[in-house]
């Protein structure tokens, strides 16, 4: 009979192999998959890992997608990270992200055309104070009513779609767009554009702020007393309270944090890659980064690699959807089970499985 | 009266610990008996076995003559064995009706049962609705929903766990009332408690247990609160042997303290006032669940009180949170050691940082300074002679004893003035035991203020200057330990506060 048997402490040793085996079951789980549907299991996975980088057609064009897309992954991940550690589930980081964005193109649009060298700078503050403001509305509720932070911050995301799709077709609509949905573009407004700093990257500035929240956040978790706080309230609650902390105020950080960030990563996209806000801008980072968040442990420097992981199947999942006519929804799938097997697998971290003769037992 | 269920030397060994041990009574039919003890003194295990949840390892029982050995409380109930527990099994969010019909193998049709429910609740006057929804019902309503359950089944024999405590005095009443009328029927009803005054006004027998034996059996009508409380309390009592050292300043001085806590479990301090000299060492006694947690939380700063009601080296502290207590020497160490005093899967270094850095200065500028962390928390490893691999291994890979010398020695390393401790030596093994007794004593010795909660009396009359006990969240005032008699402590912890100490 097989048992499984609670180790005394954490395995240091699986903490960093599970991510590592749960990689590579996807890929044989996912070659299965692939293979049932009839396409070339080893094809299809190199397209989904290995072309995006290095494929001499199209890796000039997908690298730098790379950290266009795992840029907002990582800095939402990062402040959804902090809440996760204190037991804080804000789960609508998407809504932060939209009103971030529209925020932020908000102050850029009003002073539209005037010139200076600040435009750019006060979208951004407007942005995460927009992501924080939003973020705020689940952290009263839950300190002052006792609400559950998971139902009101995630409501809050359709609520965000709305005002969204309302701005695109109403207060920030392109006087000039001849009536179709959409604001102005702000990639190519130079005041108020977020460009790619450095030639063929895909680094802009949501990159370099992606970045610095991972040193931030590893500053915080390992060397200050914040951030003690912080994994103490997650890991129990009530010697928290006896050390101390004090844990409205805690909410209110870890929430106003994780919006502050998701904000930011809206304004970096909607000046930059995406350019303008639309109907459609929400395209689901708010979403992922919990994913990549978990995938990461909820540690900085694995959510940077999960992060860029992700970005990773994105980019090989758009390709394969090309180049191999994969549906979308296998896509979909192929993801899920990554993060299925990694949640799976942490089974063996915390646990010893151990096979037991049932006699003695 | 003829015997209903009889009880022929039950033991039921845990590892390290006999729960019961050779357990012999009887109650009659129609007869209300009481089992009465201290806590730890095996009440609940005995009542287990009778109730199906646990197996004997040795001895039987007898149920109207016939043998009776239920495998689980299903067999107990469907040969007529109801319980109602301490802690409810309701669900909150359903009617009174659909929490009735989920705890029954066959229930009929809700509007059925509905009626059932109304008739049952008027024929022994407990007053309850079928159609209202759990969640708003008080403590003493859901237990009604309880017992009606219980009754619905026609039981023989009723075991009530600790009935009153979640009770208003009023609420008791009507209790009483319901089992007198049981009774009357000739509803037999086992009744634990520790409430003296309660099992003279109810029971007409009693068996008292004491770590696990029979240690008397009496008629409460007849027997004297003070008898029964010198029963349960053991005569194996420490006479006190501490001289009341030099009376220093007072360093800590609550004045009628009031406090209702948010757990709706948790019990009311009521009134509470004490004051505690430097040197000095006072020992509060009782059973648990008597207030001790919720002394510990407002002394620590876990809990804020009304203004002005404590009072630390002359600075009202009220207010004051856990941290700005520790700041001023006020600190304190909770009962439970995992998940209160440490976290469970954090490592040593990390738990010394849970209460060490204001005292200790092992932060600058909100940074923590785990190098010398490390090292306060090796010297409370090597201090206090805690056994582990190193101050990395998480606090949950510690045995018990070895946890709880580190918590103390974390807060006995700090200098206190005022050290509030929740039982010091609770699953210790009496070496380490002594070792903290010691390091307890020496603390008082360097002239800190000693606030030690505990059920061992043994350990209390050992270290205690002075004597307080809690009761129902209401502190009897403090008398010099020395020349306390058996008696007296009985019945400061037994709860007959209207009856007259003498001395």
């Amino acid at each position: 009979m097989i048992a499984i048997v609670k180790r005394p402490e954490p395995s240091k040793f699986w903490t960093i192999a599970t991510p590592i085996f749960a990689v590579i079951l996807t890929m044989i789980l996912g070659g299965l998959l692939f293979a049932a549907m009839g396409k070339d299991p080893v094809a299809a996975i190199r397209t989904i890992f290995w072309d995006p980088l290095f494929n001499e057609q199209f890796a000039a064009y997908s690298r730098p997608q790379l950290l266009v897309k795992a840029g907002p992954l990582i800095l939402i991940a990062i402040g959804l990270s902090i809440g996760f550690k204190a037991g804080i589930w804000n789960i609508g980081a998407e809504g932060q992200y939209i009103m971030g964005a529209i925020t932020g193109a908000s102050v850029g649009l009003a002073l539209y055309p005037l010139e200076a060298w600040w435009i750019f700078p006060a979208m951004v503050i407007a942005g995460a104070l927009g992501g924080f403001l939003w973020a705020m509305i689940p952290a009263i509720l839950k300190t002052r009513f006792n609400t559950n932070e998971i139902l009101v911050s995630l409501m809050l995301v359709y609520v965000a779609e709305q005002i969204l799709a309302s701005a695109a077709l109403g207060f920030l609509r392109n006087p000039e767009g001849n009536g179709f949905p959409g604001s102005r573009n702000l990639s190519q407004i130079p005041w108020l554009s977020n460009p790619e700093l450095i030639p063929g990257t895909g680094a802009h500035w949501g990159v370099v702020a992606a970045l610095g929240a991972v040193v931030a956040a590893y500053v915080l978790l390992n060397k200050h007393m914040l951030g003690f706080q912080i994994r103490l309230t997650g890991e129990s609650p009530r010697a928290a309270r006896f050390a101390g902390v004090k844990d409205k105020l805690l909410v209110m950080f870890c929430l106003g944090t994780a919006g502050a960030l998701a904000g930011l990563a809206g304004l970096f996209e909607v000046t930059g890659p995406a350019g303008q806000i639309s109907i459609d801008f929400g395209a689901g980072y708010g979403f992922t980064a919990i994913i990549v968040a978990f995938l990461g442990r909820l540690n900085p420097i694995g959510i940077l690699l999960a992060g860029l992981l992700l970005a990773l199947t994105f980019i090989g999942g758009e390709l394969a959807q090309f180049m191999l006519g994969l549906p979308s929804a296998a896509i979909q799938v192929f993801q899920g089970m990554l993060l299925m097997i990694l949640l799976a697998m942490d089974l063996v971290v915390n646990y010893r499985i151990i096979l037991v003769n049932r006699e003695a037992a | 009266m003829t015997k209903l269920l009889k009880v022929v030397g039950l033991t039921r060994e845990y590892p390290g610990v006999r729960a019961n041990d050779d357990v012999s009574f009887s109650i009659g039919t129609g007869e209300v008996h009481a089992l009465l003890g201290e806590n730890g003194a095996g009440k609940s295990t005995l009542v287990k076995m009778i109730y199906g949840l646990e197996k004997p390892d040795a001895g039987f029982m007898k149920l109207r003559g016939g043998s009776y050995a239920p495998p689980n409380p299903q067999a107990a109930r469907a040969a007529g064995v109801a319980m109602v527990f301490q802690h409810f099994s309701l669900f909150e969010a359903l009617n009174v009706a659909e929490n009735v019909a989920l705890g029954m193998e066959n229930p009929p049709k809700m509007r059925e049962l509905a009626a059932s429910i109304r008739e049952v609740s008027e024929n022994y006057g407990l007053p309850l609705d079928p159609d209202r929804i759990v969640g708003d019902l008080s403590a003493g309503e859901r237990q009604r929903v309880e017992i009606i359950r219980c009754l619905l089944q026609d039981p023989k024999l009723l075991i009530m766990d600790e009935p009153t405590s979640v009770l208003t005095p009023q609420e008791v009443e009507i209790l009483f009332k319901t089992l007198r009328k049981l009774q009357s029927e000739g509803t037999s009803i086992l009744y634990i408690s520790h409430k003296l005054e309660e099992i003279r006004a109810l029971c007409d027998g009693a068996t008292i247990l004491r770590l696990g034996k029979v240690v008397g059996i009496c008629d409460p009508k007849t027997t004297t609160a003070r008898e029964m409380a010198e029963m349960m309390v053991g005569q194996t009592l420490h006479v006190p042997t501490r001289e009341g050292g030099e009376a220093g300043e007072v360093l800590l001085d609550v004045q009628g303290l009031n406090f209702v806590p948010s757990n709706p479990f948790g019990t009311r301090l009521k009134d509470v006032s004490l004051r505690l000299r430097a040197g000095e060492v006072l020992g509060i006694g009782g059973v648990a669940g008597n207030g001790q947690d919720e002394l510990l939380s407002v002394l620590s700063g876990e809990a804020k009180t009304g203004r002005g009601s404590v009072i630390f080296d002359g600075q009202d502290v009220s207010h004051m949170g856990p941290n700005a207590r520790r700041r001023i020497g006020l600190l304190a160490a909770p009962e439970e050691r995992l998940g209160h005093a440490a976290a469970p899967n954090m490592s040593l270094t990390e738990n010394t940082a849970l209460t060490a850095t204001i005292r200790k200065k092992l932060s600058k500028n909100n940074f923590l300074n785990w190098k010398k962390t490390e090292t306060f928390a090796s010297e409370i490893i090597k201090d206090f002679d805690v056994r582990t691999p190193g101050p990395g291994s998480a606090a949950r890979s510690l045995s018990g004893g070895n946890l709880q010398k580190f918590v103390i020695g974390r807060e006995v390393l700090q200098a206190p003035k005022v050290f509030v401790v929740n039982q010091p030596t609770w699953g210790v093994d009496a070496s380490a035991a002594a070792a903290i007794r010691q390091a307890l004593l020496d603390l008082a010795a360097k002239g800190a203020g000693v606030i030690v909660i505990s059920q061992d009396l043994d350990e209390l009359m050992e270290i205690s200057d002075h004597f307080a006990a809690l009761n129902e969240g209401t502190l009897t005032a403090p008398r010099v330990a020395k020349g306390l008699t058996v008696d007296e402590i009985g019945l400061m912890m037994g709860g007959a506060h209207d009856m007259e100490v003498a001395g």
